[in-house]
């Protein structure tokens, strides 16, 4: 049976390139390498569920496109959102839409880790890729994320467990994680330290100011910081002090607690700060397939990673103005196309609430949540299992996802281009 | 059919300089002129320079590190907006200016050529999908091998033929045009937290030091026969007396092809207490009697600018000097990258001497068919800035008038104040255009001979010569109009420019089971697949 090697997984933000996929007459019988999330997401792509409507009535290809365009190309602040599991194809696309209707393009990012982005803009990011982290990294640190769960073979392909040229495995590698409940990944660790929920600032200060050798107050060492004896943190310290090539990956444990972007914003300035005494990085932990690629994609075409509007005719950046959860709920969108993303599913209910209220042009290649709210659906053939395309992983590093089956319906990139040629056309005419 | 009438002609590569002539274009090339040419549209050039567009043989404009940039710098980009227009998408920024507004400046500016210089291979893909949304000019990449991990351990154990089959394929993988070394051993030095790298440390875990890794690629360079030298970016940049660094560089490659980059940041002297002079004189004086290399400047401009190389270790230092936020990012097996905002000052005597610096190298240096005009775009200034470089050069006036504004001990510190050489018009059309032609082995770019790509830029000639450079009356891309008057006035991709390695199509197989075992993608994944460079032209290895 013809076995599809060497297959981009393109469910998480690790963008695991190694599955072995069995296709026989167009259908995927067994996928070989993934974990359960990647074997499942296969599966599943496989057979879209999405059809063609409007307002709930299953209609041809080309009504749905049409009402598609005329439900945007008619409003007056329109935004096109999600482009986080969709190729970059696409989201070129999606950008130039967005441009072409003067509206707002946002990414999910903006829920997830955009306060780690604008961090970034603050402190900047001393990084590193997957691979290095594989063969060097000898300090490994997880700080509000759960790999385990999000993505199942971060530890084994890239991080704890990887086999590297200079750290050779598991043995030579102190691995610590932080979070405010004890989680599988935290099972896996050398070192778990249980901190107060919402109290990471205060532990990023003490662990800094033990860095850079100041004193510290009498009643944090006797009492410690953010609910851990002083005596952890001070450990920890001497451990990321002491390491040859630290990584800390965090998570929305940090990003979307109280502090967000400030919490981001002291970490990101004590690992660049360590780098005075050894070599330390820091990676977010992305979550979806092409959120990585959403930043750069928007960043090379507009200058910002998210919450782009271009009302002006040029774009402008709004983080708390253009982010869909403050755009939604002020109701300030008149219609929404909805690309790569569930919002009904993650979006705070008064949001979702404005969403009911819109047309919504949803293009997925499933029903999701969504679906019912949606005055139109466009099905789409899934990137990395119908459709190829390029995704980007949580380090930045791009991949061509290859089709796996042949789709009967279109991609993204090809629903979104057509969308906007019909608009040039009509304003043409 | 094309016929640009009357102009005066500035075709150094076949002699010209001002000569009234017609060029005649078909189909994206110059050509005979016709027995006929009654019937040819006409593009009246009468009182206007004629000249081959420009080629910026060193700038980074597009890839991983650019974008990464752009991200940690919207300040770079909130008062620097771009709307869109009939057929330009619209855009931002200043010294990282968003893709599309990147193109249309180089070619309203006449550049028709750019060369991204750094991209490390694991990251190619986001070049090439960026550069597709580059418009008007063509392009190309250097693929950064200086640190390579099968590069070094090919070194340590002296497999020159392996050594040449791998660059070759690593070139082909990448999608590049050269090879470039960055800080060689260095980048690599700065992950193992080594001390200062000098040309002749031993680097970890091979032990090779950076004069060994410089020989070989230049050796393999050869070997492939390349179109491009070897392309330098020397170790120990930006420190004081820095210069005997570069200098036993280019002594170590001496007789080989090698083109060094930004000399002007590896060119300082040391004072006697240690402080920050200019080296300028005796790296130009070596390039004077060196023939076979070729450099570009990489001037600095006061004003704001953006610090990104693949030279880790520099990034570093530069936030250490300057306090501004810092992005890094290690690549595994290959290459390392920062990024931090910077602003030269005129009242910093560091910056002072740094400006005086690149002024003296250019004017010292006799040749200019052998030192081209650069800022390093972004990191001496923006590429916007070639104008106001060309008017210090054509100007002694003007060059004299800033340098009076400096602190005096920046003048004391180098010798510009006693150099009056003006460039000739046709000696920055050498440094802009037919130079950098030649240096990248480009038959058909840099003059307007028969068979030349019809790519022109017409200037008018007036008193400002900053305004003259900046606007253009028009440019031509492939024989198409597509600025006028210092505007864009056309969209559509340009091509990108590839070196026809011969076969090296595959890794070579004794270094498979390291690669699966060490990247952290299948090699499978790894080469830039076809469809990312549709519109592709194939330069010949000699």
């Amino acid at each position: 049976m013809p076995v599809i090697e060497s297959v981009v997984c393109t469910f998480c933000g690790s963008l695991c390139d190694d599955l072995r996929v069995t296709v026989e007459q167009n259908r995927v019988l067994k996928v070989g390498g993934a974990c359960a999330l990647g074997r499942q997401k296969v599966f599943h792509d496989c057979e879209p569920t999405a059809v063609w409507s409007v307002e709930g009535m299953v209609v041809d290809m080309g009504t749905a496109m049409e009402e598609a365009a005329r439900v945007l190309s008619s409003a007056r602040f329109p935004l096109v959102y999600g482009l986080s599991t969709v190729s970059t194809e696409a989201q070129r696309e999606a950008v130039a839409l967005a441009e072409l209707l003067g509206g707002t393009v946002d990414t999910t990012s903006s829920h997830c880790h955009g306060p780690s982005t604008m961090a970034r803009q603050q402190a900047g990011l001393p990084t590193c890729t997957l691979g290095e982290v594989r063969n060097r990294a000898d300090l490994i640190i997880f700080w509000g994320c759960n790999p385990m769960e999000s993505s199942p073979r971060h530890l084994a392909r890239y991080s704890a467990m990887a086999k590297g040229s200079a750290v050779t495995g598991r043995g030579q590698r102190r691995v610590v994680v932080v979070d405010v409940r004890p989680t599988p990944t935290a099972k896996a660790a050398d070192e778990f330290i249980q901190i107060d929920a919402g109290r990471d600032y205060e532990a990023f200060t003490l662990l800094r100011s033990l860095i850079q050798g100041k004193a510290v107050p009498e009643d944090v060492t006797t009492t410690g910081s953010a609910g851990v004896p002083f005596e952890r943190w001070a450990r920890l310290a001497a451990l990321m002090k002491g390491c040859r090539y630290g990584v800390a990956f965090f998570g929305m444990g940090l990003t979307m607690s109280g502090g967000r972007e400030a919490n981001l914003e002291l970490l990101l300035t004590t690992v660049a700060e360590l780098n005075a005494f050894t070599r330390f990085y820091a990676i977010p932990m992305r979550g979806h397939s092409n959120v990585a690629g959403s930043e750069n994609v928007l960043a090379w075409l507009t200058g910002y990673p998210f919450a782009v509007n271009f009302s002006r005719g040029y774009p402008r950046y709004g983080p708390g103005e253009f982010t869909v959860v403050d755009l939604l709920e002020r109701g300030d969108v008149d219609a929404c196309l909805v690309v790569g993303a569930d919002p009904a599913a993650h979006l705070p209910r008064r949001c979702v609430k404005h969403l009911e209220s819109i047309p919504v042009v949803l293009v997925d290649p499933h029903v999701t949540l969504t679906t019912p709210l949606a005055r139109v659906t466009i099905p789409v053939a899934a990137g990395g299992v119908g459709a190829e395309g390029t995704f980007y992983r949580m380090d930045n590093v791009p991949l061509r996802a290859a089709a796996l089956v042949e789709s009967r319906l279109p991609t993204d990139e090809e629903v979104i281009r057509t969308i906007r040629e019909r608009i040039t056309r009509a304003q043409d005419r | 059919m094309l016929k640009i009438a009357n102009g005066r002609v500035y075709d150094p590569a076949n002699g010209l300089e001002g000569v009234l002539k017609d060029v005649f274009v078909e189909r994206g090339r110059v050509v005979e002129p016709p027995p006929q040419s009654d019937e040819w549209e006409v593009l009246d050039a009468a009182g206007l320079y004629v000249t081959p567009g420009a080629i910026d043989i060193h700038t980074h404009i597009a890839g991983p590190k650019v974008t990464s940039g752009r991200i940690l710098r919207p300040e770079d980009h909130y008062g620097h907006p771009v709307p869109r227009t009939g057929f330009s998408r619209s855009g931002t920024g200043h010294t990282i200016p968003t893709i599309s507004v990147t193109g249309n400046r180089y070619a309203a500016m006449g550049y028709t050529t750019v060369f991204e210089a750094s991209i490390a291979p694991l990251k190619a893909r986001h070049l090439h999908e960026e550069f597709h949304d580059l418009p008007l000019v063509d392009k190309g990449c250097y693929v950064l091998m200086g640190n390579n991990y099968f590069v070094m351990k090919g070194v340590a154990q002296g497999q020159k033929a392996l050594l040449q089959e791998y660059t070759g394929w690593l070139l082909q993988a990448a999608g590049g045009y050269a090879i470039k070394v960055v800080n060689p051993g260095g980048v690599e030095g700065w992950k193992w937290n080594s001390e200062k790298v000098q040309l002749d440390t031993p680097v970890p875990p091979f032990n090779v030091t950076p004069r060994q890794i410089l020989l070989a690629l230049a050796e393999a360079n050869e070997g492939l026969g390349l179109p491009h030298a070897l392309h330098v970016h020397a170790n120990d940049i930006g420190r004081a007396g820095n210069c005997t660094t570069l200098l036993e560089t280019m002594k170590a490659l001496e007789g080989r092809r090698a083109h060094f980059t930004h000399i002007q940041f590896h060119s300082y002297g040391i004072t006697k207490k240690g402080g920050f002079r200019s080296g300028a004189e005796p790296i130009a004086g070596f390039l004077n009697e060196h023939p076979e290399f070729t450099v570009d400047v990489g001037q600095v401009m006061f004003g704001p600018a953006t610090a990104m190389t693949a030279d880790s270790p520099l990034q570093f230092r530069l936030r250490g000097l300057t306090g501004n936020k810092w992005s890094n990012a290690d690549v595994e097996m290959e290459s390392g990258s920062g990024v931090v905002p910077l602003v030269y000052r005129r009242n910093n005597l560091v910056n002072a001497v740094q400006w005086a610096t690149g002024l003296e190298l250019l004017l010292l240096i006799g040749d200019p068919w052998r030192v081209f005009i650069t800022t390093d775009h972004p990191n001496g200034g923006p590429f916007t800035c070639y104008p106001r470089v060309i008017r210090l050069l054509m100007e002694p006036g003007f060059r004299r008038e800033v340098l009076e504004g400096l602190s005096p001990r920046a003048r004391r510190l180098t010798s510009l104040a006693s150099l009056d050489r003006a460039y000739t018009f046709q000696e920055v059309i050498i440094a802009t255009r037919a130079g950098p032609a030649r240096a990248l082995g480009l038959a058909t770019k840099g003059h307007l001979g028969v068979g030349a790509d019809a790519d022109v830029t017409i200037y008018r000639p007036q008193g400002d010569v900053e305004e003259m450079f900046q606007r253009p009356a028009y440019v031509l891309k492939g024989g198409q109009v597509v600025a006028r008057e210092g505007e864009a006035v056309a969209g559509g991709e340009g091509r990108t420019l590839l070196a026809g390695v011969n076969g090296c199509e595959r890794l070579p197989g004794s270094l498979r089971a390291e690669f699966e075992a060490y990247y952290s993608v299948r090699l499978d994944n790894y080469p830039v697949e076809p469809e990312y460079i549709p519109c592709r032209e194939v330069i010949a290895c000699g």
